[in-house]
């Protein structure tokens, strides 16, 4: 049974999805990339001569707009701090339920993993009352700890960690799931032996459990910083990128240009960039996995 | 030894439950807030509980800003982007599981690499395409980007390269045609896969924001999170009332999670497995 199955058996099976993808994703991505070097505007919508091809200059102009470095700044900050962040508390999260000593285990993964799967624009309303600098529960349950009021989404400075503790609130229990299945498959033996030779607990952490991590740590990298990297409904919904542009993030400023300004041909150039930014992040963190391999 | 022991396990097991009651106050408050009399929320020192139980912002929801509307066209909109996506997909992870051609590595490698590619970059043709389509305030603006995914693809391809050939060999010698074998022997045996990426679908546009933002500007064809966003425009003071809204966009999704945990948390460890 090894010959080649039926053509028109293979045309019928993948053609739904594949002219799908190719319509509605491929087709797309080449015309993004068309329209990136054109002036495409709300003028050309409305008469298609108007259209000129104008090369890199949308690129060019990228590189002189100081809200667009603004927005590239931002974005690398939620990235930089909120992703690595994010994998410490999963990975904390995930030894706390890993360990022996932990009773209903079960349950509190539940509770830990049930911000994941709620909606993002609901959590970003809620946590915008939270931080409310007069009402909010957050400012008064630090003022136990003798903080003063801090106006978390009005302040610049406060306002991208207030969106990254949201979003680290928000996300810790997906990678917390693959941390723990990491662990669990980590050879119970390994840990032994190191006892029998009267390592600490600290030593067996970093001698045992992080490398062994390693390849799930690698794959939770990645996923989070694509993840992050698009980083659009917290700032749009709490803030509106503000305040002082501090919390514009780069899918909130392509989405502002493209939707709401039309100049649909510089929105585009900015999704592209966007892409070159998220594929050089993945490459790098495949060849620094290489180095670090076992 | 014995008495380090047990002040361990306490600590430890308090750590669990301290990070557990951090996770939820956000919900509760959320709850809380959404039954109090309006303004009952916006008092110093806050509150945590209501006075009285007030269930009138729903009902004002319900009644007066069509979240009767949203809610079914969240729901539809789920249902359909899943059941379509889920047809084509098994159809798509069959062929590229158990069927023989020339392309078919190259091809699925090539499918592969197109995750990279952030969906963000197609939305402005892709907006300007469905435009000329007519299908901007439709389902249809929704249900057609959706209708296949790669990783759908994926998750399917590799549960069904584990069920066997000979299985599929031996309806074939009965002489089974291979739309029977696929609707009557590939299909149950991957039932709990289909269930698994058929709720990762629903959840996931359920919860999707960006796109029904730019497709959906007509107000009647908003889904919760966009008409939420909406709302949040006209009603930032009335704060019981957006509480109540966000109750109402959260509760479906995690109501379904509660029912389906297993499966959407072996969803997760399959799809993290490297090629």
């Amino acid at each position: 049974m090894k010959e080649k199955s039926n053509f028109w058996l293979v045309f019928l099976f993948l053609s739904p999805a594949l002219s799908a993808i190719l319509f509605f994703f491929i087709i797309p991505v080449v015309a993004a990339l068309l329209i990136s070097f054109t002036d495409f505007d709300i003028y050309s919508l409305g008469d298609l001569r108007r259209l000129r091809f104008i090369g890199f200059e949308n690129y060019l102009k990228l590189f002189r707009d100081e809200l667009f470095f603004k927005a590239l700044f931002n974005t690398f900050y939620f990235v930089l701090v909120g992703g690595p962040l994010s994998i410490l508390v999963s990975l904390f999260a995930a030894l706390l339920l890993n360990s022996k000593l932990v009773k209903f285990k079960k349950l509190f993964r539940t509770i830990y993993f049930i911000p994941v799967v709620t909606t993002i624009v609901a959590v970003a309303i809620v946590w915008r009352y939270l931080y409310h600098p007069r009402f909010g529960i957050l400012n008064y349950l630090i003022s136990f700890l003798g903080i003063n009021p801090v106006d978390w989404l009005g302040d610049p400075v406060f306002a991208m960690p207030a969106i990254i503790i949201l979003a680290v609130w928000k996300n810790f229990g997906y990678n917390m799931i693959l941390f723990i299945a990491g662990l669990q498959n980590i050879p119970v033996e390994l840990y032994e032996a190191a006892e029998l030779d009267g390592a600490s607990n600290w030593f067996k952490f970093k001698s045992i459990t992080l490398p062994l991590l390693a390849p799930t740590t690698f794959f939770t990298s990645i996923i989070t910083m694509i993840g992050y990297f698009q980083l659009f409904a917290e700032p749009y919904i709490m803030t509106q990128g503000g305040p002082l542009n501090s919390t514009l993030s780069i899918v909130l400023y392509m989405y502002q240009e493209g939707f709401r300004w039309w100049n649909m041909g510089y929105s585009v150039s900015i999704a592209f960039v966007l892409f070159l930014i998220i594929l050089s992040g993945t490459i790098i963190q495949f060849r620094y996995e290489k180095r670090i391999h076992y | 030894m014995k008495k380090g022991f047990t002040i361990k396990k306490i600590l430890i097991n308090l750590i669990a439950f301290f990070v557990g009651i951090l996770t939820m106050i956000p919900f509760v408050w959320m709850i809380s807030a959404s039954l109090m009399k309006t303004g009952e929320s916006a008092k110093y020192p806050p509150k945590f509980f209501p006075s009285e139980v007030d269930f009138s912002h729903y009902i004002f929801l319900f009644q007066n800003l069509e979240m009767t509307r949203y809610f079914f066209n969240s729901l539809a909109l789920a249902l359909l982007v899943t059941m379509i996506s889920l047809l084509f997909n098994s159809m798509a992870a069959y062929a590229f599981a158990k069927l023989r051609f020339g392309v078919k590595d190259k091809l699925f490698k090539f499918l592969l690499s197109l995750m990279i590619v952030p969906g963000q970059v197609t939305m402005l043709p892709l907006f300007l395409m469905l435009k000329q389509l007519g299908f901007i305030n439709s389902y249809f603006g929704i249900i057609i980007p959706g209708m296949a995914s790669v990783f759908g693809i994926f998750l399917l391809r590799q549960f069904m390269m584990s069920i066997p050939d000979s299985l599929i060999d031996a309806a074939r010698i009965d002489g089974a045609s291979d739309l029977k074998i696929f609707f009557k022997i590939i299909i149950p045996l991957s039932k709990s896969v289909l269930i698994t990426l058929g709720i990762f679908t629903f959840i996931g546009t359920w919860n999707d924001f960006l796109w029904p933002l730019i497709v959906m500007t007509d107000s009647s064809m908003y889904t919760l999170p966009v008409a939420l966003a909406s709302l949040m425009g006209e009603h930032t003071q009335d704060t019981e009332l957006m509480m109540a809204g966000s109750v109402i966009t959260i509760l479906p999704v995690v109501i379904l999670f509660a029912f389906v945990q297993k499966y959407y948390i072996s969803g997760i460890l399959v799809g993290s497995i490297k090629e």
